[in-house]
């Protein structure tokens, strides 16, 4: 590691949290927007996070904060394995761990509310992992490796020839993120489904850091949509932030699903665009350096 | 200060008639927006720090709104809204009825009124923001109100 790289870890470290709750309370603003009201403070966010620390910690058995520390450990990980440049694979690989650290602590809870959320967030995993998995694969096909580095270096943008994958990755984004109409494993704001779904029996300090590994996972995602156009950053952030609005909109103009509804439509429709797109980079043999 | 800047609430219906309740969410919406000063209305105690209740006190959900008080960490605090949260309301004396919130569990603000205007349960939010800071800061905790098993009238 020489001292560029660990500037990089400190950067990573500090600035994702804040962009993230900055994003999260731009979200809140834009969603108050949208239903005429006024909302709260951009920095809302964050005197959530720092009430949170001050609250009493009620747990009901003494693993369930440990999942918790996981989750954000795997969270910041991944994201700096992004920053990095590692391989796509491991990255996807590293992420799933995070989500199911998550699941296992509301898994471990006991919980009915609890329970049924983290099985739903089962099902989500299980329709946006395959699509993840193209996405990666789609890099390999127009790379050759991988590494995400032979993405980030090349002049042409991968979203040239990935324009149908993109769309599924803006599924995955919000399924992801939990927004409307996929949010019903656990939600933000003041929705309610199943209490609070797999984060109910969180709180205090052990919640605090859900939310601040949310912030991490905020920057990740929409690192994931950057790397369509990495070759110019600018266009890159551009696309990102606007799939990160769409996705607010999205959340509000939409009602919740079942989750029935979000399998089929992974598996069907975002599956096979998927698909087409992977045949059409395998047939032609395009490369981008 | 870190307190009065979210205070999340939950809200707990015992026995209301329905009309205090509308009026709670009538908060929420966009005339009033309880959000714009950082207020939630979650779903779950463990997160919560204010307790909305609303309704008199009977002897069948008495246990339920116990437990969910227990549930939320400290510092708490409850408001009771409502002429029946206060005191009983026109409900008072009923043979099922025990009375305001306040014969089970500490109340540190109430709102009179039937039903109370949106204005005022805001303005109960907003006192009981002071109370919550004032807990944290004296470090009081809310004591752990035991649970009986059925309870009855005493002349049942
Ligand atoms: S105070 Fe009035 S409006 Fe509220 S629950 Fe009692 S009777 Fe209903």
């Amino acid at each position: 590691m020489d001292m560029n790289s660990v500037l990089t870890v400190v950067l990573v470290l500090i600035g994702a949290p804040i962009i993230g709750c900055l994003a999260a309370g731009i979200d809140r603003k834009i969603t108050a927007r949208l239903q005429g009201r006024v909302g709260p403070p951009i920095l809302q966010p964050y005197y959530d996070v720092k009430k949170l620390l001050s609250k009493d910690n009620m747990i009901v058995n003494g693993s369930q904060n440990f999942y918790v520390v996981v989750y954000l450990i795997f969270i910041i990980l991944s994201l700096l394995m992004l920053v990095f440049k590692a391989d796509m694979l491991m990255i996807i690989f590293v992420y799933t761990v995070a989500s199911l650290a998550l699941i296992v602590g509301g898994m471990s809870t006991g919980s009915p509310y609890a329970r049924a959320g983290s099985s739903r967030e089962i099902m989500a995993i299980l329709s946006y992992e395959p699509i993840l998995i193209l996405y990666a694969l789609a890099i390999y096909l127009l790379t050759g490796t991988f590494k995400l580095s032979a993405v980030l270096d090349a002049s042409t943008p991968i979203l040239m020839y990935t324009p149908l994958i993109f769309i599924a990755m803006l599924f995955v984004l919000n399924i992801k993120l939990k927004k409307s109409p996929f949010d019903y494993s656990t939600s933000h704001h003041a929705h309610q489904e199943l209490v609070k779904g797999m984060l109910t029996e969180y709180s205090g300090p052990g919640f605090a850091t859900i939310e601040i590994a949310h912030f991490y996972e905020y920057v990740f995602l929409t690192g994931l949509i950057f790397v369509f156009w990495a070759a110019n950053p600018l266009i890159g952030a551009l696309i990102a932030i606007v799939a990160y609005l769409l996705v607010i909109v999205i959340d509000n103009i939409t009602a919740r699903v079942y989750w029935q509804w979000m399998l089929k439509l992974s598996w069907t429709f975002l599956l096979a665009i998927s698909i087409v797109n992977i045949a059409f980079l395998y047939i032609s043999g395009v490369k981008i350096v | 200060m870190s307190l009065a800047k979210s205070p999340w609430i939950i809200h707990v219906n015992c026995n209301s008639c329905n009309g205090c309740d509308i009026e709670v969410v009538a908060c929420l919406t966009p005339l009033y927006d309880a959000e714009r000063f950082g207020v939630l209305n979650i779903g779950t105690p463990k997160q919560a720090d204010i307790m909305v209740v609303t309704g008199s006190i009977n002897y069948k959900n008495v246990n339920v709104l116990k437990n969910i008080y227990n549930q939320i960490p400290d510092p708490k605090v409850v408001l009771a809204v409502g002429a029946c949260a206060s005191t009983g309301g026109i409900f008072h004396n009923c043979y099922n009825v025990i009375g305001g919130v306040d014969q089970v569990i500490p109340v540190d603000a109430y709102v009179p009124g039937c039903c109370p205007r949106p204005e005022a349960i805001l303005d109960g939010v907003v006192a009981a923001l002071s109370i919550l800071e004032n807990k944290k800061k004296g470090n009081i905790k809310g004591k752990e109100v035991p649970l009986k098993g059925n309870e009855v009238p005493s002349n049942a």
